[in-house]
């Protein structure tokens, strides 16, 4: 008896039907993501096209950002995801560390894990206004480069810690079993075993976190970001990364797309351009990080 | 009159949370026997090994009371629990092979306690690996991934990871589970061997296996010691127990 | 390799090492440090709570509660009588993020439904990463189309006098938080054991009645904590709403009237205000109120999330 027989009843084919408007349906709702996301991508790149150009890229804004190009932006995002992930990367780390290998089963543990929890929560825009009067006023830093990073480092912390904390509990529980029945330490059974394993988990949390820390602009306008600098030097050492405030490409974009005056219309949509490029070849190099260290696996 | 015994137990109690699973056995080892522990599964005979060498307590919740005393010396009150775990060898019942090479495998416990010359771990990982059985197979590859390797040879490279820090008790916690019965009686021969240098204490659920090995025996059931006795008798028919008779008849398991 | 003995010998061959004294204090120093490490996450959100409340505090000795959580007039720059009433922004973020999460339950819930269950091989990591990479798009970016892309489009379309209001912002924080609740989602939906799914094979139940009637009511409580972790998401949202939702603070009527967050208040406004005058403050304690409003919500969603991957 084939299959067909069985469908052959009313019944049979009105549930075939019912599967085939369902599955298109929902593979209908999966593409209204994906057919807008590339359509405004597009639509974007087709826009800025007319400003992008190896100058753009190179030469600094003037004329209060209207003109000139997005170099000083550009190492200005870098400066303050660089500097925020040499802090929140050392602590998220270890802090996952301790959670994951040291932490025990009882009410402290719970509170802990709970503030994770409600620090990733925590909007942006209040993480600027923590930075604003933790950084800027009472440490006294000003609206600084410095000011912009620690904020964002504490904002990007919990993401950290959750990519590494699932990042370690893939290393089977065996292992460490294994290293402690021989005298070894939990330090000396982590150090050895359970950090160099995980590794790649680790380095493609931190990568995208670049990838989230590049895009943000509420909690830096506040504690560090302007809107224009006027500098005349290029290369890399543009920025007094204490006392000097910088421009950003996210800032930048909001700052041309909402307030300059006169900006040419290919300038914003030029900038997002960027800004999704950069965005997006993060993402690739982790997603690619991430396959390359699994191909390695050595268990 | 025997000499001290080597481990010493007393009124041991363990618990998991509210569970009891161990409750208050008292028992002597003597040093250069093998010591057999058989028993049907859930008897505490795992739990037992894992409070000698005090890794339980790395479950939440377990709790124990009672002594264990190593050379005279109560274990639980030791400071330095990693000492005492190097000096007592445990080889759990599924084979691990840290994602380390076959050499870093077994030189892992040495380097942790603190040795480095390069010469003297080359001549420890090499009599380590000969005792276990497994150094005709992977002499030639030492540097290769020691997850790689079969599981008989995973086992046998946990046993040979147990001996690398010179242990002077050897834990065996069903061993032969997952490896076949030629490797198996090869292991058996080195147990034999081993028996000279050190105490074995064998957990088996083959109960062939401990008649085999074991000058004396102890039959554990439900955390309870049902007999102790040597081989000749718990083997035979001078066997006093009529449960002990039963199981290592096969008639429940 | 040295030569060495062929024989088993006694334990003592080799003398036994001994760890140096300071490879011991360099591991008490490391473990103290991710002690200390373990504690920060707590040591952080108190330091949240308490630097913005402490530029906030002042205000509180002339605040009326009643008046700044229901009170729609807002005029913080008034010269003669300034007002600080919030009820508008409330209801403005209340407005967006529901309209928002009309909008992408349906959508993210059968992505998930569809990514977990209708898909395999290619076209599932294909989908799964094109999701991971709407994710990755920056707020600012995302506020941008909506200014720039959207306004138009909706204002064409709808024949409404404005393109910037809470349907742009609402449309935007859905595409926003699609990816987390298709990503928590599908979590729950692999959650519910096979053993549902075989059962519902066997009585001859055809992948929509399966999803229908087995998987979606046993993964409820996952699909719910994705939601709320959406609604979260959407709550704290600051850039995409700031350039698409418009700058009226009032009550909307339609979904075509323009609206104003609590957190695009914030982000428009602060810096306008001197340091430690009362808008300033103001400006603070509404961040206290979103920290909280937060912070209960995400608390609700861990609660549940917590209670799935247990299983």
């Amino acid at each position: 008896m084939s299959a067909e027989h069985f469908t052959e009843t009313p019944f049979g084919r009105k549930k075939q039907r019912t599967e085939m408007i369902a599955r298109w349906f929902l593979g209908g709702m999966a593409a209204a993501m994906v057919v807008p996301l590339l359509l405004i991508v597009g639509y974007i790149v087709v826009q800025g096209a007319p400003s992008l150009s190896w100058e753009f890229l190179t030469t600094n804004p003037r004329l209060g950002g209207i003109r000139g190009g997005i170099w000083s932006a550009l190492v200005g995002t870098l400066y303050i995801v660089a500097i925020s992930l040499c802090v929140s990367a050392p602590i998220g780390v270890l802090s996952a560390v301790y959670l994951n290998e040291y932490a025990k089963d009882n009410w402290f543990t719970r509170i802990v894990n709970l503030a994770v929890v409600n620090l990733a929560g925590v909007p942006s825009i209040v993480h600027g206004l923590f930075g604003l009067g933790a950084f800027v006023y009472a440490a006294g830093m000003g609206k600084s480069i410095l000011s912009a990073s620690l904020t964002l480092s504490i904002m990007t912390l919990p993401v950290i810690i959750a990519s590494t904390k699932e990042a370690l509990s893939a290393v089977p529980i065996s292992f460490r079993e294994a290293c402690w029945n021989v005298g070894a330490t939990r330090w000396q059974t982590i150090r050895r075993i359970v950090l160099p394993n995980s590794i790649s988990g680790i380095l493609t949390g931190v990568i995208l976190q670049v990838s989230r820390t590049a895009g943000e602009t509420a909690p830096v306008m506040l504690t560090g970001v302007a809107t224009f600098k006027a500098i005349e030097s290029t290369g890399l050492f543009l920025y007094h990364p204490i006392q000097d405030q910088c421009m950003a490409l996210s800032m930048h974009l909001y700052y041309i797309a909402t307030q300059a005056n006169n900006a040419p219309h290919s300038l914003p949509f030029g900038i997002a351009t960027v800004l999704l490029g950069v965005v997006l070849l993060v993402n690739a190099t982790a997603i690619a990080v991430r396959a390359y260290l699994r191909s390695r696996k050595k268990w | 009159m025997f000499p001290q015994p080597k481990i010493e137990v007393q009124d041991l109690r363990l618990s998991y949370g509210t569970r009891e699973v161990i409750h208050g056995i008292s028992f002597d080892i003597r040093e250069h026997e093998i010591f057999g522990i058989i028993g049907p599964a859930q008897s505490g005979k795992t739990s037992l090994l894992r409070c000698l060498n005090r890794t339980i307590e790395f479950t939440a919740g377990a709790t124990a009371t009672g002594s264990i005393r190593v050379d005279g010396q109560d274990v639980r009150k030791l400071k330095n629990v990693y000492e005492l775990r190097r000096r007592i060898g445990m080889v759990a019942p599924l084979p691990v092979g840290l994602p380390l090479s076959i050499y870093d495998n077994v030189a892992f416990a040495p380097r942790c306690a603190g040795l480095s010359s390069r010469s003297e771990l080359d001549g420890l990982v090499e009599q380590c690996l000969r005792q276990a059985a497994l150094w005709d197979e992977v002499k030639d590859r030492v540097d290769s991934l020691g997850t790689k390797l079969s599981g008989g040879q995973q086992q046998r490279l946990t046993i040979a990871r147990a001996l690398s820090h010179q242990p002077e008790i050897l834990c065996l916690d069903e061993f032969s589970i997952a490896i076949d019965p030629v490797t198996t009686m090869r292991i058996e021969e080195v147990l034999k061997e081993l028996k000279k240098t050190m105490t074995i204490l064998l957990v088996t659920n083959l109960t062939q296996q401990a008649r085999r090995l074991a000058d004396r025996t102890m039959f554990l059931w439900n955390g309870e010691i049902i007999e102790l006795d040597a081989n000749e008798v718990i083997f035979s028919d001078r066997v006093k127990d009529r449960r002990t008779r039963d199981y290592v008849n096969g008639f429940f398991g | 390799m040295p030569p060495c003995l062929t024989h088993p010998t006694s334990a003592a061959t080799h003398a036994k090492p001994k760890r140096g004294q300071v490879g011991v204090l360099i591991e008490r120093a490391i473990e103290a440090l991710i002690y200390l490490c373990g504690f920060s996450a707590i040591i952080f959100v108190f330091g949240i709570f308490f630097f913005v409340f402490r530029e906030g505090a002042p205000f509180l000795a002339k605040l009326n509660l009643g008046e700044f959580l229901f009170s729609i007039d807002w005029f913080p720059t008034s010269q003669t009588q300034a007002k600080y009433g919030v009820g508008a922004l409330i209801v403005g973020t209340l407005s967006v993020t529901t309209l928002a999460m009309v909008i992408a339950v349906p959508f993210g819930l059968g992505a998930a439904v569809f990514v977990s269950e209708f898909c395999t091989g290619k076209v599932k990591e294909t989908l799964k990463v094109v999701i991971e990479l709407l994710a990755a798009i920056p707020s600012v970016v995302w506020g941008f189309v909506g200014l720039t892309v959207m306004s138009p489009i909706i204002i064409k379309t709808f024949q409404v006098p404005i393109g910037v209001n809470m349907f742009n912002g609402a449309l935007l924080l859905a595409l926003m938080s699609v990816p987390i609740m298709v990503s928590i989602g599908e979590d729950a939906l692999k959650a519910v054991p096979d053993s549902y799914r075989e059962a519902g094979i066997a009585l001859g139940a055809t992948k929509w009645q399966l999803v229908w009637r087995v998987l979606l009511p046993a993964a409820k409580n996952g699909l719910l904590a994705a939601v709320l972790l959406g609604v979260g998401r959407a709550i704290g949202e600051t850039m995409a709403v700031l350039m698409a939702t418009g700058h009226s603070v009032r009550i909307p009527h339609s979904v075509f009237d323009p609206v104003r967050t609590l957190t695009a208040t914030i982000a428009a406004e602060l810096g306008e205000t001197s340091k430690g005058s009362d808008h300033y403050q103001v400006l603070f304690l509404i961040g206290i109120l979103l920290f909280s409003i937060t912070f209960v919500v995400n608390l609700a969603a861990d609660l549940i999330v917590k209670g799935i991957r247990k299983k």
